[in-house]
């Protein structure tokens, strides 16, 4: 149990709905530094709404999200952005007809804020710093491939990839093994893990996650919260999560496949 | 800092300028002129690319056409002001400073809704211009030769004093161009293109990008205008027409949004048909051109560009 | 109050053919998804193939009043014949581009139509204003109303109400309907889609077609008439609202009468008063009047 437990998002009693749905209902989530934190829930009940409104994607209804001090709750997404809070997408997000290096230069330019319109794109330091995230990522060898022809799990990976070029404080994971296959998600979010770690530099990088497959959480969250109907029903770590009865009626089921040899 | 690439740039640029003079000596006075024209008109064009690279495309450029072209006409009936690059440069200016109010809002639109706004803008002007007899009304008006520096030319040489200074101001802006597409906002506009969401989503506005491609893309229309007024030496409501503005389109779609070069050309072959046509077939050049069209949607959707890609193995890496 | 009155008429009748034009231009846009450029050539072809039938016609002693019925089946010919051929021949090779693509592929058919026109017709005009005489005049306080505009609104009610009894309360109706919300879905649910297209198309060349035909005696039929209906149906379609019927007949109202408005009252406005209100439309509810649409990304 962390003693000294600096607080980065506090999002303070957030409702949200469209028309009759509730798709969140009084969520208040502190988020601490350094965090590995795992959205729990089956569809629809309030993950990718929770991360959405972090993001500025979604406006709450009502209540606050707090960034480092800051109210940012009114914020448009890229100002959040530039605030430190990046993004992957479930169904990634990437400039098809560019190639994969141009992708990360986009990224790497937009997160620093540079729009020059005479230095050039491609310059040497950009290029060498592209590869190098590319490299963590094992896409290095797909550089100079244009992103449609590549399969499924290598844009995965390039959309989280152009996430943490911009070294966010916060990087939120929307469904980071999703159309992965089976055998290879924990080689994926081991890569993933692992790019995090190697690049973060004074500060570790807090990471959210939203994730189905009970194994991935177990072994990568150090804290777990379980949404349903738009309420946060747990928070904890994973097995106390896990254990729930709540969480297994509504979230896992009442019987978990954990005999699934895990690598 | 100029890096080595624009170094090259530039250098090519100037070689292509003198080549260019250096034709000029050679070739007949109504090729010349014809390649004037394609060459304002295809700084227009020029326009459109940049932003098409943004993922939009105006229907309505003869709003910076028109005001370039009035702007330089008016200084030099009404002020004096002779001096061919003073009144280019003052017609892009102007264009820049029309297009400036709508920059911002323009730019939050996309497919038709843009097309349209840009179209009914240049249409507006069309009817202002065409009402308006202090401007000429519905006739407009002439210019006479201008002059460039102090020199006067005489009749016989004003031809390529004009070709001299359309042909330098397109060989500088060629350059500023490619330097413009290959930066980073450059690589940015084309990243917009293709998801505007993910641009957003890292952080950047792109309101920011396709606002400064409009704002680009009227100095370069402002500066054809005013070329084209001196060259034709005569300015009317048309330049503000639909059908005006339909023709810098059709150059840019033909010319694709890879190669500036492309876009000179594609001008210059718009001219020639045009001339020909006119000249043989007056009642078959605009279907020659919509045929050609079709065949450009239909079998070159990147336009001529690309195909210029694959005769020049030794270019640098097309953005 | 005679200005009032002569205004509103005036800006009726230029409503009238523009509301029957705009309607087939904002019928294509709602069912093919196509921003058809070349619909004013469509009226183009319509004046011309009007003129010059019913030009024939009363050359054998036909009645000036019946030709009207001429120009209507003129309008029916053209629609049959160009139509499949633009649509089946031309169009259908781009279906699934994107819009603003498909928009420069009738831009290229608006070039060929030009030229097709000069080919056909010659480039001398063409006047049948007989026709225009031929229903007399109606007195309405103390002035007096050509019988022919009079008939022009008519018909052009009657085409608005026919159209949208046609969407609305016949089975073909709710089919097209369903066409226009969604191709993808109707076509998974077993209509003829790429039918369903080639009629809709007919019915809006047939549209075009008409209004210029119907125009034809009122103006001389000449290289041009095109390139300014086309405008001006964009403005039309565009204040409307893309893809509704009520926004074609409002938008041709607002236009004819702020049209006529400005003729009576301040001319300078004529030209460019109407593209002021497209612009003004679209910069604070661009998706028309009569919403249908999403119009902006951010």
């Amino acid at each position: 149990m962390n003693t000294e437990k600096q607080v980065l998002l506090s999002a303070q009693n957030l409702n949200r709905n469209f028309g009759a749905v509730v798709a969140a209902a009084d969520v208040s989530i502190d988020i601490a530094k350094g965090e590995r934190l795992c959205l729990i829930g089956s569809n629809g009940a309030g993950k990718t709404t929770f991360v959405n409104m972090i993001t500025g994607y979604l406006k709450p209804t009502s209540g606050r999200i707090v960034l480092a001090d800051e109210d940012i709750t009114a914020l448009a997404p890229r100002q959040i952005t530039r605030r430190g809070v990046a993004r992957s997408f479930q169904i990634p997000q990437l400039c098809m007809h560019l190639s994969v290096l141009d992708n990360m230069l986009a990224s790497l330019h937009c997160s620093r804020g540079e729009r020059s319109f005479f230095r050039s794109g491609r310059e040497p330091e950009a290029v060498e710093e592209c590869h190098n995230l590319l490299g963590r990522f094992d896409l290095a060898k797909h550089a100079s491939r244009p992103v449609m022809e590549l399969p499924g799990g290598v844009r995965k990976l390039l959309d989280i990839a152009m996430a943490l070029i911009g070294q966010p404080k916060l990087l939120m994971l929307d469904e980071p093994t999703s159309g992965v296959s089976a055998e290879e998600k924990f080689m994926t979010m081991d890569t993933v893990m692992n790019a995090i770690d190697r690049g973060a530099q004074s500060q570790p990088v807090t990471v959210v996650f939203v994730e189905h497959d009970m194994d991935i959480v177990e072994r990568y969250a150090s804290r777990v919260i379980a949404f349903y109907s738009g309420r946060v029903i747990a928070d904890g770590s994973s097995s106390e999560v896990l254990a729930d009865t709540e969480v297994q009626r509504y979230v896992t089921g009442s019987v978990r496949s954990t005999e699934k040899a895990a690598a | 800092m100029i890096a080595t690439s624009s170094k090259r740039v530039f250098l090519v640029c100037a070689l292509v300028f003198l080549l260019l003079l250096g034709l000029s000596l050679v070739l007949p006075k109504w090729l010349i002129f014809l390649a004037t024209i394609a060459l304002a008109n295809g700084l227009v064009s020029l326009g459109i690319v940049l932003m098409m690279r943004s993922g939009v495309v105006p229907f309505g450029q003869g709003l910076v056409f028109a005001a370039g072209g009035y702007t330089a006409a008016l200084l030099f009936n009404r002020l004096g002001i002779t001096d061919a690059l003073a009144l280019s440069l003052m017609g892009g200016i102007a264009a820049f400073l029309i297009a400036l109010p709508f920059a911002s809002l323009l730019a939050r639109y996309r497919g038709i809704f843009f097309a349209m706004l840009t179209l009914a803008l240049s249409m507006v002007l069309y009817g202002i211009l065409m009402k308006t007899n202090a401007l000429g009304g519905s006739d407009g008006f002439n210019v006479t030769r201008p002059t460039l520096f102090g020199f006067r030319p005489e009749a016989a040489q004003s031809t390529f004093l004009l070709w001299g200074v359309t042909a330098g101001i397109s060989c500088l802006m060629a350059g500023l161009a490619r330097i413009y597409c290959d930066s980073t906002r450059g690589l940015l506009s084309l990243a917009v293109r293709e998801n505007e969401l993910r641009v957003e989503y890292l952080g950047m506005s792109v309101v920011n990008i396709v606002a400064w491609n409009y704002l680009l893309a009227a100095f370069l229309g402002g500066l054809g205008g005013a070329l084209s007024v001196l060259a034709l030496g005569h300015i009317d409501p048309n330049f503000s027409y639909w059908t005006t503005s339909g023709e810098f389109v059709f150059v840019a779609i033909l010319a694709g949004y890879q190669s500036v070069i492309a876009v000179f050309v594609g001008s210059l072959l718009l001219e020639l048909v045009r001339s020909f046509s006119s000249a043989y077939f007056p009642n078959t050049w605009q279907l020659a051109l919509g045929i050609f069209l079709l065949l450009v949607i239909r079998f070159l959707p990147d336009g001529l560009g690309s195909q210029m890609y694959r005769l020049l193995p030794k270019r640098p890496t097309k953005d | 109050m005679n200005l009032l009155i002569t205004i509103i008429f005036d800006g009726l009748t230029y409503a009238a053919w523009l509301f029957i034009v705009a309607l087939g231009l904002t019928l294509v846009f709602g069912v093919l998804k196509i921003l058809n450029i070349a619909h004013g050539s469509f009226y183009a072809v319509g004046a011309y193939a009007g003129a010059s039938l019913v030009s024939w016609l009363l050359s054998i002693q036909m009645s000036p009043a019946l030709s009207v019925v001429a120009l209507v089946a003129a309008a029916v010919a053209v629609s049959a014949i160009l139509a499949p051929l633009t649509e089946r021949g031309l169009l259908r090779m781009f279906y699934g581009r994107d819009e603003v693509l498909l928009v420069l592929v009738t831009y290229a058919m608006f070039l060929m139509l030009e030229d097709i026109t000069k080919l056909l017709w010659g480039v001398n005009p063409y006047y049948v204003s007989d026709t225009y005489q031929a229903f007399g005049t109606l007195s309405i306080a103390g002035q007096s109303y050509v019988g022919y505009d009079v008939l022009l609104i008519g018909i052009a009610v009657g085409c608005g109400l026919l159209t949208w009894w046609i969407l609305n309360r016949t089975r073909h109706g709710k089919v097209v309907t369903a066409v226009i919300h969604s191709a993808e879905i109707a076509a998974s649910m077993g209509v003829n889609v790429s039918r369903i297209y080639t009629l809709a198309f007919m019915g809006g060349v047939f549209l075009a077609a008409l209004g210029g035909a119907l125009t034809a005696p009122m103006i001389s039929v000449q290289p041009g008439l095109s390139v300014g209906v086309i405008i001006v149906s964009f403005a039309v379609v565009i204040i409307g609202g893309l893809g509704s019927i009520e926004g074609a007949a409002i938008g041709a109202l607002i236009v004819g009468l702020s049209r006529a408005a400005a003729v009576h009252i301040w001319p300078p406005a004529e030209l460019f008063s109407i593209y002021v209100v497209m612009a003004i439309i679209l910069m604070i509810r661009p998706e028309g009047l009569f919403q249908r649409i999403q119009a902006r990304k951010i």
